[in-house]
């Protein structure tokens, strides 16, 4: 068993980089439909910052700003944002994820109105993603147990 | 300003180069993470700063503007992690106990 490691340089550091490169990442996910990016990306590097946390400090400590319950419900939002707005566009009489029809409920143009849609499925697919990836993270860091066991540290 | 971006990429090269030397030629763990830490550095932040300025060289449009300040935003944000992960690769390797070189050691 790995000494548990703690370095002040290390957590100062960390600390500091943690908000800039969340603002990154919503950058990425932010301009996903006109650039390089998007949802998937901009997930991940979320994720990154929040193993970051994990690594700099330890899994208990990160746990107390995202647990794994609210984690879940994060994975679950995401998916429900992305199908929700694939469904809306069902029910307002087109195919699943065809942001054009979504003009009759937005008062823009149906371009204006794609671009939009596509925006919101993003935000759904960056939520989810990143919930996976943390979520992937902290199952194999602590063996499956969450960070509640008392050996892992 | 090509002139000065000229010599910002080759010092950065040349700080690339020596931390590559240093890499290869010596003896332990740590003296090499001494190198490539300092070395890589500077190199990637004096490379970047040329780029960004060679990015001008058009003039001064704002979309140029912009994508030099992103990547100043990068040089930035290696000097800053850089050391960082070289301070913390070297701590894990104390904590492993990895002995340093010693000149005892290399005569034998």
């Amino acid at each position: 068993m790995i000494n548990r490691f703690e370095d002040v340089i290390i957590q100062t550091i960390c600390r500091l980089l943690v908000p800039p490169i969340q603002l990154f990442a919503l950058y990425v996910i932010a301009h996903g439909h006109y650039s390089p990016g998007g949802g998937f990306q901009g997930g991940c590097i979320l994720a990154a910052s929040f193993i970051l946390l994990v690594i700099a400090y330890d899994l208990k400590e990160a746990s107390k700003r995202m647990s794994e319950k609210i984690n879940i419900m994060y994975c679950c939002i995401g998916v429900i944002i992305y199908s929700g707005i694939g469904l809306l566009c069902v029910i307002l009489g087109s195919n699943y994820l065809d942001y054009g029809i979504l003009n009759s409920i937005i008062p823009v143009e149906p371009a204006a109105a794609r671009s939009l849609g596509i925006l919101g499925v993003e935000i759904g697919v960056g939520i989810a993603v990143m919930a996976v990836m943390v979520s992937i993270f902290i199952n194999i860091a602590s063996g499956g147990e969450h960070g509640e066991s008392e050996e892992l540290e | 300003m090509d002139i000065i971006s000229i010599i910002f990429i080759l010092a950065g090269t040349f700080f690339f180069a020596t931390a590559t030397l240093g890499l290869l030629r010596f003896p332990d763990f740590y003296t090499r993470m001494h190198a490539t830490g300092k070395g890589d550095t500077l190199g990637a932040f004096l490379s970047l700063i040329g780029l960004a300025l060679y990015n001008l060289h058009d003039g001064m449009s704002f979309d140029a503007l912009l994508v030099s300040i992103k990547i100043m935003f990068i040089a930035i944000f290696m000097f800053v992690a850089n050391p960082t992960a070289t301070h913390a690769i070297t701590k894990a390797g104390l904590d492993c106990k990895v002995e340093p070189w010693t000149k005892k050691e290399s005569s034998q």
